[in-house]
C-alpha cells in the first residue's frame, strides 16, 4: 500500500513537472494539475495510511491513530482540491485570452516558428 | 476576547462583495464605498497598532476552540505593523486609482478590497494552514489586478506569474503537510514548540520541509533564484496595482522572518540546517544582482522593479543575520522602503504620461509637471538608495551598524554599500536622461491630470518625510518588536494559553433538556 501509494505520488509529480517545463500553456496547464493530484495524495497519505478506517470518534473505542483515520489531512485536501481546481481554472482563462490574443499557445505569446 | 483582530479581514471581504455587485450595476457609489472601506481599515490598523504597542500578544480563536486545534489570529508587534503599512499602501494605490484607472476594467474596486483581505490575513493568522489560504486568497486577487486593463504583455506576464505562483503553492502544501505529519499541528506556535523535540531520525524531514517553506516563501518575496517573474511582472501592471504591488513581496518577507525566529533561530532547533548560513549569503547575491538589473534596465518602471528586487535583498539580509538588532534595522528599513516602492511606481506612471504614455530611457520632452516631477524623482532617489537626509539613509546606517559585528561584517558593509552606490548611478542616469537631456518637441495628446493623482502623490511624499522626522518613534517601536519576536515566549504562551469564551447559551444543554438529543 505505502509502496503503491509513493509510486503514484512520484510518477504524478514527475509528470506534472515534465509538463510544466514545456513551453505551451495547454502543457503547463496539464502539468499543474497533475502536479497538484500528487499534492493533494502527498497530503492525504501524510496522515498516515489507514484502510477501512472512520475518520469518526466511535462511542467505547479509544480514539487514537490505531484505531481511527486522520480527519485533519481528509479536511486539508478538501481545502487544496477547491483551491487548485478555481486557480487552474483561472490559469486557463487566462491561457485562452492569451491564445487569442497573439495567436499562439506559446507561454511567451510568441510566434509559431519557434519550436 | 477582543473581536477587533477580524475587523482587517471581516471589512475588506464584506465591502470586496458588496462591491462586487455596485460595479456589476454601475452605481455611482462605487468610489465612495471602495474608499469608505479603505478609510476605515486604516482606523482599525492604527487602534491595532496603539494596542499591539502595548507590548501584550493578544489572540483571537476563529470559531472559538482552543488554540491547537481551531485556527487563531495572533495580534502581535510585528503584525500590527504590517497591517497598518497594507491599509497605508492600499489607501495610496486605491486613491491613485480613483484618477482613471479603476475605470479601464471591471472589478477593480471589488479585487482591491479581496486583495487587502488576503494580506491582512496573512499578516494576523497564528495557523500555517490558513496562512496557506490567506496567500491564496490574495495571490487570487492579484491575478485579477494584474490582468486589469489587459494588454498583450499584461498577458504574457501574467501566464508566467500565475504558473509560477501555482507550483509554488504544490511546494507551500508538501511543507505544510510534512510539517503536519512530523508534528501533528499546524498552528505556529504550538509548531514552535514542538519541532525542537524531535527526534534525530525525524530531523532531517523536518529540516527539508522549513526550506521547502522558507522557499515558498522566498518565492514571494523575490530571493536570489526566484526573483526573475518581478520585474516583468510589475513592470507590465498598471501603475496602482504595481504600487499596491509594493507590499506583497513585504509578504514573502514577514513570513520568512516569522518562521526564521519562531522555528528556526531562537528554538536552538536542530531543524536549522542550512538556513541560518544560507539567507544572508543569498541575500547579498540578490541585492548586488539586483542593483546591476537597475543598472541595465532600458524602462524606469524595470529600474524600479529592480530596486524593489534590492530593498527585499536588503530585508532578507537583516532577517538572515537574525539578530535582535539587526531585525529591527530590517523593520525600519521595511517600513521606509515599502512607501518609497509605492511612490515610485505611481511617480513612474505620472512620468510616462507627462512624455505620451513611454518610459523608456531615452529623450523625449515632458510635456506637463517638468519642476514637479523633477523634483519628486530626486526626493525619491534620495529616499530609495538610502542618502541623508532620509529615512532610507538612517535604515541603512541601523543595518551597517547592527551588522558590524557578525562574521561576515566586511562583506555585507562592503556589497550593502557598493549596491547603494550602483543604485545611485543608476537613478541619476535614469533622471538625467529624462530631464535634462534634450529632445525635439511632438505634439502628443494626452489625457488631462486629475486631482486623485496629485493627492496619491503627495500623501505618499508627506508619508515618506514623516517616516524621516519621526524615525526615534519608529526606531522604538521595531526595537520592541524585535525583541518581542526573538524572545519567541510572549507569542507562544499567548497563542497556547488564550481560553474559548464560555457560551453564554448552551445549545447542547438546552436539547439534552428538551429531550432532542440522546445523552
Amino acid at each position: 500500500m505505502l509502496l503503491l501509494l509513493s509510486l503514484f505520488v512520484g510518477t504524478l509529480a514527475g509528470c506534472g513537472v515534465w509538463l510544466l517545463l514545456r513551453a505551451r500553456t495547454f502543457d503547463t496547464v496539464l502539468g499543474l494539475t497533475l502536479l497538484s493530484y500528487a499534492v493533494n495524495l502527498f497530503i492525504f497519505s501524510m496522515g498516515r495510511i489507514k484502510v477501512a478506517a472512520d475518520p469518526i470518534v466511535q462511542k467505547g473505542v479509544l480514539s487514537t491513530l490505531a484505531t481511527t483515520a486522520d480527519p485533519l489531512p481528509q479536511a486539508l485536501v478538501l481545502t487544496a482540491i477547491v483551491i487548485s481546481f478555481a486557480m487552474t481554472a483561472v490559469l486557463l482563462g487566462i491561457a485562452l485570452r492569451s491564445y487569442q490574443q497573439t495567436g499562439s499557445d506559446h507561454v511567451d505569446g510568441a510566434r509559431e516558428d519557434t519550436p | 476576547m477582543n473581536h477587533w483582530l477580524i475587523a482587517p479581514v471581516v471589512l475588506p471581504l464584506f465591502a470586496g462583495a458588496l462591491l462586487v455587485l455596485l460595479e456589476k450595476a454601475r452605481s455611482r457609489a462605487t468610489a465612495g464605498v471602495s474608499l469608505g472601506s479603505t478609510l476605515a481599515l486604516l482606523w482599525v490598523a492604527a487602534q491595532l497598532l496603539l494596542q499591539a504597542q502595548t507590548g501584550d500578544v493578544q489572540v483571537y480563536l476563529v470559531g472559538n476552540w482552543q488554540a491547537p486545534w481551531g485556527v487563531a489570529l495572533a495580534l502581535d508587534r510585528l503584525a500590527a505593523l504590517m497591517v497598518l503599512l497594507t491599509a497605508l499602501v492600499g489607501l495610496a494605490a486605491l486613491v491613485y486609482a480613483l484618477g482613471g484607472d479603476d475605470r479601464k476594467g471591471m472589478h477593480f474596486h471589488a479585487l482591491l478590497q479581496f486583495q487587502l483581505m488576503g494580506l491582512n490575513g496573512a499578516f494576523l493568522t497564528a495557523d500555517l494552514f490558513n496562512l496557506f489560504v490567506f496567500f491564496e486568497v490574495l495571490l487570487a486577487a492579484s491575478y485579477g489586478l494584474l490582468l486589469h486593463g489587459a494588454s498583450a504583455e499584461r498577458l504574457k506576464a501574467s501566464v508566467h506569474y500565475v504558473a509560477f505562483n501555482l507550483t509554488g503553492s504544490a511546494l507551500f502544501l508538501v511543507a505544510v503537510s510534512l510539517l503536519y505529519a512530523l508534528t501533528g499541528t499546524l498552528n505556529m506556535a504550538d509548531l514552535a514548540v514542538k519541532l525542537p523535540q524531535l527526534g534525530a531520525e525525524n530531523s532531517r524531514l523536518g529540516h527539508a520541509a522549513i526550506l521547502l517553506l522558507v522557499v515558498v516563501f522566498a518565492v514571494k518575496a523575490a530571493l536570489l533564484p526566484l526573483y526573475f517573474w518581478l520585474p516583468a511582472t510589475y513592470a507590465a501592471a498598471s501603475a496602482p496595482v504595481a504600487a499596491l504591488f509594493a507590499i506583497m513581496t513585504k509578504v514573502g518577507i514577514y513570513a520568512i522572518a516569522r518562521v526564521n525566529t519562531l522555528f528556526v533561530t531562537g528554538s536552538g532547533a536542530s531543524v536549522a540546517g542550512l538556513l541560518p548560513t544560507a539567507l544572508p549569503w543569498l541575500a547579498l547575491a540578490t541585492l548586488v544582482l539586483a542593483a546591476i538589473g537597475a543598472l541595465a534596465a532600458h524602462r524606469l518602471r524595470v529600474l524600479v522593479a529592480y530596486l524593489v528586487v534590492a530593498s527585499a535583498g536588503t530585508l532578507l539580509l537583516a532577517i538572515g543575520l537574525g539578530t535582535p538588532a539587526t531585525l529591527a534595522a530590517g523593520l525600519f528599513y521595511l517600513v521606509n522602503s515599502t512607501l518609497v516602492a509605492c511612490l515610485w511606481f505611481l511617480l513612474a506612471d505620472r512620468i510616462a504620461w507627462s512624455r505620451g504614455g513611454d518610459d523608456h530611457l531615452v529623450a523625449r520632452r515632458l510635456q506637463h509637471g517638468w519642476g514637479l516631477f523633477g523634483a519628486l524623482f530626486m526626493f525619491a532617489s534620495v529616499a530609495m538608495a538610502g542618502v541623508p537626509p532620509l529615512a532610507g539613509f538612517i535604515g541603512k546606517a541601523l543595518l551597517l551598524q547592527a551588522a558590524g559585528s557578525s562574521a561576515k561584517a566586511a562583506w555585507i558593509v562592503a556589497l550593502l554599500l557598493a549596491s547603494s552606490l550602483i543604485t545611485m548611478v543608476a537613478l541619476a542616469r535614469a533622471g538625467s536622461v529624462l530631464f535634462w537631456k534634450p529632445a525635439p518637441p511632438a505634439v502628443i495628446h494626452m489625457a488631462s491630470p486629475r486631482p486623485a493623482h496629485y493627492a496619491a502623490l503627495a500623501g505618499l511624499s508627506v508619508l515618506v518625510l514623516a517616516t524621516t522626522v519621526f524615525a526615534g518613534q519608529i526606531q522604538g517601536y521595531v526595537q520592541a518588536t524585535a525583541q518581542q519576536m526573538t524572545a519567541r515566549q510572549p507569542y507562544i504562551r499567548a497563542v497556547l494559553g488564550a481560553h474559548p469564551v464560555a457560551p453564554a447559551y448552551d445549545v447542547r444543554l438546552e436539547m439534552r433538556e428538551r429531550g432532542d438529543l440522546k445523552p
